[in-house]
C-alpha cells in the first residue's frame, strides 16, 4: 500500500510541475502581457516600462523558476490591481467557494446515490425511466439558464429565497443546486452500472440464497462495493464544481475563487489569473490523490496495477 | 454508461434474428441490418436524430427564413413580447431584443453559431484526441505512459478558467473560441480511443495483418480505425453537445463570441438585466440551447446503444 501511495505521489507532482509551466506559459503566451497590463491606449515608451517593472524582459526560464520558488514558499504574488498580496485574496474567498463545493456534491449525492440504487434494484421500471430521463434532461440544462430559471421561480416570483450574496447559508441553497444537479446524472449512472454489476455476482446471489432479507443484501453487501467506483467520480466531479464556480458564484453574486477569476480576468489582473489556475489545479490533484489512495485502501486489487 | 434495460432488449432482438436468419449466405450482411433494425426502434434515436437535423436544416435556411436582419436594430420596438402573449404580433413572432433586433432572427442565427462552433471544436478535439489514443493503446509501454500523463495534465487544468484566460489575453472571436475549445476538449477521445485501440490491439487479424509486412500506418489506418470508428461517433457526437454548451457558458461570462454576433449563450446574457419583468428574453435563447443539446445527447446515446450494446452497462 505504502509503494502505490508513493507511485501515485510521484505521478501526482509530475502533473503538478507540468500543469505549473503550462499555467505560467499561458498568461505570457497568449498574447504580450506588458501591452495587457498597459492598455491598448499605451505609447511603446510605457508598455515597455511596464514590462521592466513586472520583469516580463527577464527570460522565460529565469521568470518561471523565479516564480516557482515564490509558489514553493508559499507566496504567490502581488496583485497590482488589488493592491494586495494574492494569498491574502484567495485564502479570504477560498471558504465561500469550498462551502458551495460542498454543499453541491451533498445535494449530488444525495438526490444521485438513492436514485441510483433504486434504478438498479427495480430494473426497468418507471422509477428506473424515470431516474434516467432525469438524468438525460439534466445533461442537457445549461447551468447558467437553470441558475437563472432558479433566480425567477424561487427569487422573484415566489420570494422564498434571497438571490444574491453569500451572508447566510440560506444564500447558498440555490447556488448549491444550480452547480451540484450538473454532476447528478453521471453519479446516479455510475451508482446504478455498479450496483446493477455486483447484484449479478455470485456472493450476492449467495447471500440471498442463504436467506438473507433483500433490502439487507442491497444496502449492507451490494451498495458497499458498488460505491468504490463512485468514490473516483465525486473527487473528478468536486473537481469540476470548482470549475463551475466560475459562473454559479458570477450569476449569485457570492464572493468565493470562481468569480474572484472572473473578476481578475476582467481586470487583467495576470498574477492573480495564474495563481487560481493553479490553485484550482492543486486542489483538483489533492481530491484525485487522496480518493486514488481511498480506493486502494477499500479495494486491495487496484493496489497492483 | 446507459441501461443494461436496453442491452436486455437488444440481445433478446439479436436471438430472435439469429434464429430468423439462419441462411448461411445472410450471416454476412446481418450487423448491418440488425444496427439500421434496432435504429428504427429506439424512440430516443430517432427523437434527437429528428430534432438534430431539424436544427441544422432550420441553420443552414437562416437566410431564407429569417422574418428580420439578425443585426438591425430598431429603437423604437424594443423588447416586444413573444407573439402568445398579449402585446405580441406576428411581425416579431418571438419578440425583440433590448436593441429591437427580431428575436426569432437572432435564435436562427444563433443556431449556426452554435453548429459552428460545436462542429469545429469537436473536428479539432477529433483529431488531437484520437491521435493520441490511437497510439497509446496500439504501442502500449511508454507511448501509452506519456498520453496518459498529458491527459491527466489537462484534466488537472480548471477548463474554464484557461478558456477564459485565453480568450481574453487573445481577444474573443469566433476562430479564438473554436481553436481554444478544441484544445480543451479533447480528453475523452484519447481515453475511449485508448481504450478501444487496447480491445482489437491482441486479435487475430491484426497479428496476421503484422505477419503479412503491413506497415504500421497501414495496420492504424486500414485495420484499426475502422473497427473503432463506432465509438469514434459517440464520442463525437455527445462531445459536440459539451462544445456547445461550453460556449455558451463562455458567451454568457462576456469571454466568448463578441457582441453583435447572435450566440445564444449571449442572448441570455443580454436578457438577464430584463428577465425579472420579461423572463422570455431568457426563456427563448434557453430552451432553444436546452432542446439543441438534448437532441445531440439523445443521438449521440442512441447510436450507442445500437451501434454497441453489448458492454456497456
Amino acid at each position: 500500500m505504502l509503494e502505490f501511495a508513493l507511485k501515485r505521489l510521484g505521478l501526482t507532482l509530475l502533473v503538478l510541475v507540468s500543469v505549473s509551466i503550462i499555467t505560467f506559459a499561458l498568461v505570457r503566451l497568449a498574447g504580450d502581457p506588458a501591452v495587457a497590463l498597459a492598455g491598448a491606449e499605451a505609447s511603446s515608451e510605457e508598455v515597455e516600462a511596464v514590462r521592466i517593472a513586472y520583469g516580463f524582459d527577464r527570460p522565460l526560464t529565469v521568470q518561471y523558476f523565479g516564480w516557482l520558488g515564490d509558489v514553493m514558499k508559499g507566496d504567490l504574488g502581488f496583485s497590482n490591481i488589488l493592491q494586495r498580496p494574492v494569498m491574502e485574496v484567495v485564502m479570504e474567498r477560498l471558504p465561500v467557494t469550498a462551502k458551495l463545493a460542498g454543499l453541491s456534491l451533498l445535494f449530488a449525492l444525495a438526490l444521485a446515490i438513492p436514485l441510483g440504487v433504486l434504478a438498479a434494484a427495480r430494473r426497468n421500471s418507471m422509477l428506473d425511466r424515470l431516474a434516467l430521463s432525469i438524468a438525460v434532461v439534466g445533461q442537457a440544462l445549461p447551468n447558467f439558464f437553470f441558475a437563472l430559471l432558479l433566480i425567477l421561480i424561487f427569487g422573484v416570483t415566489l420570494r422564498w429565497l434571497p438571490i444574491s450574496g453569500d451572508s447566510s447559508l440560506l444564500h447558498y441553497l440555490m447556488p448549491a443546486i444550480a452547480l451540484g444537479y450538473f454532476s447528478t446524472p453521471a453519479i446516479m449512472r455510475l451508482t446504478r452500472a455498479g450496483m446493477i454489476e455486483v447484484l449479478e455476482s455470485d456472493y450476492i446471489r449467495t447471500a440471498r440464497a442463504m436467506g438473507l432479507p433483500r433490502r439487507r443484501v442491497i444496502l449492507k453487501h451490494a451498495l458497499r462495493n458498488a460505491l468504490i467506483p463512485v468514490v473516483s467520480l465525486t473527487a473528478v466531479q468536486l473537481g469540476f464544481m470548482l470549475s463551475g464556480s466560475i459562473i454559479v458564484e458570477s450569476v449569485f453574486s457570492m464572493n468565493g475563487i470562481g468569480r474572484l477569476g472572473w473578476q481578475s480576468i476582467q481586470r487583467t489582473d495576470l498574477e492573480m489569473m495564474q495563481a487560481l489556475v493553479l490553485i484550482i489545479s492543486v486542489i483538483y490533484l489533492a481530491l484525485n490523490y487522496f480518493a486514488d489512495l481511498l480506493n486502494g485502501l477499500l479495494d486491495p486489487r487496484l493496489r497492483v496495477q | 454508461m446507459t441501461g443494461p434495460d436496453k442491452k436486455d432488449r437488444m440481445t433478446a432482438t439479436d436471438m430472435i434474428d439469429s434464429s430468423a436468419t439462419a441462411a448461411p449466405d445472410a450471416a454476412a450482411a446481418r450487423p448491418r441490418s440488425d444496427t439500421w433494425h434496432r435504429a428504427r426502434r429506439h424512440t430516443g434515436l430517432l427523437i434527437g436524430a429528428a430534432l438534430v437535423l431539424g436544427i441544422v436544416i432550420l441553420a443552414l435556411l437562416a437566410p431564407l427564413l429569417a422574418p428580420h436582419d439578425p443585426y438591425l436594430q430598431n429603437l423604437s420596438a424594443r423588447l416586444i413580447p413573444p407573439v402568445w402573449q398579449g402585446e405580441g404580433s406576428w411581425a416579431h413572432p418571438l419578440g425583440t431584443d433590448a436593441l429591437g433586433r427580431d428575436y426569432l432572427s437572432r435564435i436562427l442565427y444563433g443556431a449556426r453559431i452554435s453548429l459552428l462552433i460545436g462542429f469545429g471544436a469537436t473536428a479539432i478535439a477529433l483529431v488531437i484526441g484520437t491521435t493520441m489514443g490511437v497510439l497509446a493503446g496500439y504501442f502500449g509501454g511508454w507511448p501509452d505512459f506519456i498520453v496518459s500523463f498529458v491527459v491527466n495534465v489537462r484534466l488537472a487544468l480548471p477548463a474554464m478558467l484557461v478558456a477564459l484566460v485565453v480568450v481574453a489575453l487573445v481577444g474573443g472571436s469566433l476562430n479564438v473560441v473554436i481553436w481554444t475549445l478544441g484544445f480543451l476538449v479533447w480528453d475523452r477521445f484519447a481515453v475511449v480511443m485508448r481504450a478501444a485501440t487496447q480491445q482489437i490491439r491482441s486479435l487475430d487479424y491484426l497479428a496476421a495483418a503484422e505477419a503479412a509486412g503491413a506497415s504500421v500506418l497501414r495496420i492504424l489506418l486500414s485495420e484499426v480505425m475502422p473497427n473503432v470508428l463506432g465509438a469514434l461517433i459517440v464520442v463525437a457526437t455527445l462531445e459536440i453537445a459539451q462544445a456547445i454548451l461550453f460556449e455558451a457558458a463562455l458567451s454568457f461570462l462576456g469571454l466568448g463570441v463578441q457582441p453583435p454576433t447572435p450566440s445564444w449563450g449571449l442572448m441570455i446574457s443580454e436578457g438577464k438585466a430584463h428577465m425579472f419583468f420579461r423572463p422570455w428574453v431568457i426563456a427563448i435563447p434557453g430552451v432553444a440551447l436546452f432542446v439543441l443539446v438534448l437532441a445531440i445527447n439523445l443521438l449521440g446515446d442512441g447510436i450507442r446503444d445500437v451501434t454497441a450494446p453489448e458492454g456497456r452497462a
